[in-house]
């Protein structure tokens, strides 16, 4: 730490530069985060309400967690999703860059194509999905047809049916709903790996080279482990990442289609809070979106701990 | 020479070139079809559409039915608002928190790494009501509902940036300051001629991610802009969806009309915005 310069000495600015931010803070941050943990224990009849009195009992809307379906099907699906997140879309960030950094050409358009899709909104690649996965002309349907995958059946009048996939049915939602919230960001992290490989010293390959050492075996003992650290930093941003994904899963399923089994707990809270005017139990679903994300980043944190030893 | 991995350097290429025709070719197939006539998109949607098959429509209803132009004006207000208030409110305080020594600084330290993992979920439901109750949120009035949803994003994005500011500022050799205090300049001359041009960079990766990140998020804005001539891009895009029914054409040239403004964005700041976006991992 830089000892305090004698500019530094007088404290009277000091006020300028930190009022403003921490105040606002303060009333937009702070102020409803612990707010909205006091409503959990209140009875609100509409969004932007004051509450009418406690509930009775005050543990109410908890115990409605622990009964409620719907939510633990937005509980287990969230899991599931994080759980997807870190194995393929870290997974094959991971293949990427590997696969990049051993190329000498090209390497700049494949980082520009991939990182693509996280610049563009959630919002818009939703409506771009619904029509990838329509029922009938959408682009996976049509080239399952034109592979010859799906079930044809031809009627006597001679007119073709086909048995096109529902995509959005409670066989399929899952993959429909995972697979663009997972390749959305698989950019994201091999952008980041990239860095973290282009820190690894030429010469730690180059001495493995003179001892030996083959492609998959530099792979496996110098920069797997040398990555350890970017790779942490990556799982952990994807657990965090994935308990807040909210905008494509809503655009694309709406309120929990099919049947109320695709609930995500973004999406859940929205529903109960703005939908049904459920204001105080939206507020504990949100209790528990943070609960969740301070368990499963420290759960993630200490499972793949970063270490500096290297 | 970097030599790891070689399997056959061509199988390599077809795994890359895959995963980048997954990431591109959805883009392409959505645009041809918004230039397709109605009803082809059902039958026939991977040939290019020429001909008979050609039409324009899609893009003039996409203009009648949504207002593009305010949705675009709606989200470069807010957006734009947010990006300069989270520039100006982070940068003073990170200066403060970056080179004075002062009680309670530490827990102020704590208060900012705190902040960045509060969820927008937990915080909306109160600030709704702080909006109404300062007569903000709510009103029908366009500009107040604009600033109703600035606020709050300007809240979401300041510990981040703050943090990233910090570290930056801290790293700046403190020699250039007091030859500058030398001469006779006040800590805020200070602040607006020395660190905010030293730290350039740090405040463009606090701008394109407060600006993408606002100007790509529904939640917030799906709670305060409850009237079509406040909605936003996403928002408008939101209803889109929910309303074009069986009009694939219009869907697909709404989502044309969004994407290529981002697309042309992208090509030419490529190497800000990934800095800026993976600012938080690999630490500014």
């Amino acid at each position: 730490m830089q000892p305090t310069s004698t500019i530094y000495k007088k404290k009277a600015p000091l006020l300028v530069f930190l009022i403003p931010a921490f105040a606002f803070l303060g009333v937009y941050l702070f102020y409803p985060f612990i707010q909205n943990v006091i409503n959990t224990f209140l009875n609100i009849g509409g969004l932007g309400r004051s509450a009418d009195g406690a509930n009775t009992p005050f543990y109410m809307n908890y115990a409605e967690l622990l009964r409620d379906p719907k939510l633990r099907t937005a509980l287990k699906n969230t899991l599931l999703l994080t759980l997807c997140t870190v194995v393929f879309q870290v997974g094959i960030a991971l293949v990427l860059a590997l696969l990049v950094d051993s190329i000498h050409r090209g390497a700049r358009i494949f980082r520009t194509i991939y990182f693509f899709p996280i610049v563009i909104s959630a919002t818009a690649l939703g409506l771009m999905f619904n029509l990838i996965f329509l029922y009938k002309g959408g682009m996976v349907n049509q080239m399952l047809f034109s592979l010859g995958k799906l079930h044809t059946e031809t009627r006597a009048s001679g007119r073709m049916v086909v048995d096109w996939i529902d995509w959005k049915d409670k066989d399929h939602f899952m993959t429909t709903m995972f697979l663009p919230v997972i390749w959305q960001y698989v950019g994201f992290y091999f952008v980041i790996l990239m860095t973290g490989l282009s820190n690894i010293s030429e010469d730690v390959f180059e001495s493995a080279s003179l001892d030996g050492a083959g492609g998959w075996q530099k792979v496996r003992y110098i920069t797997l482990p040398l990555l350890r650290n970017t790779l942490c930093t990556c799982l952990v941003l994807a657990v965090t990442g994935a308990l807040k994904v909210f905008d494509l899963p809503w655009v694309m399923f709406g309120a929990g289609m099919p049947e109320d089994r695709g609930w995500l707990t973004g999406t859940y809270m929205y529903d109960q809070t703005f939908n049904k005017a459920n204001i105080d139990y939206g507020s504990t679903i949100a209790v528990l979106i943070v609960v969740l994300g301070v368990v499963l980043s420290n759960v993630s944190k200490a499972l793949f701990r970063q270490t500096d030893d290297y | 020479m970097k030599k790891r991995v070689r399997p056959s350097v061509i199988f390599i290429y077809i795994v890359l070139i895959f995963w980048g025709l997954t990431t591109v070719y959805p883009f392409i197939w959505v645009l041809l079809n918004s230039f397709r006539k109605k009803g082809l998109i059902l039958s026939d949607s991977f040939s290019i559409p020429a001909g008979k098959a050609f039409t324009l429509e899609n893009y003039a209803l996409a203009g009648e039915r949504a207002d593009f132009k305010n949705a675009y004006l709606n989200s470069f207000i807010i957006s734009g608002s947010v990006t300069i208030g989270v520039m100006l409110l982070a940068g003073l305080a990170a200066y403060g928190m970056a080179r004075y020594r002062f009680r309670g600084r530490n827990l102020l330290y704590s208060l900012t790494m705190a902040g960045m993992m509060i969820p927008v979920f937990s915080t909306i439901i109160p600030v709704f009501r702080l909006e109404v109750m300062m007569r903000i949120a709510g009103t029908g009035n366009r500009w107040l509902s604009l600033l109703a949803t600035i606020l709050p994003q300007v809240a979401g994005n300041l510990c981040f940036a703050m943090v990233i500011l910090m570290n930056f500022i801290r790293s700046v050799p403190i020699e250039l300051e007091e030859s500058a205090f030398m001469d006779g300049a006040s800590v805020f001359q200070i602040f607006f001629r020395i660190i905010i041009p030293t730290a350039k960079s740090s405040f463009a990766t606090v701008a394109i991610f407060s600006f993408l990140w606002s100007y790509n998020d529904l939640f917030t804005q799906s709670f305060f802009l409850r009237y079509p001539r406040d909605r936003a891009i996403t928002g408008l895009l939101n209803e889109i969806s929910s309303q074009a029914g069986v009009n694939y054409g219009l869907m697909a040239a709404a989502v044309v009309l969004v994407v290529i403004p981002v697309l042309v964005v992208y090509m030419f700041l490529q190497k800000n915005i990934m800095r800026g976006l993976t600012a938080g991992a690999v630490k500014g």
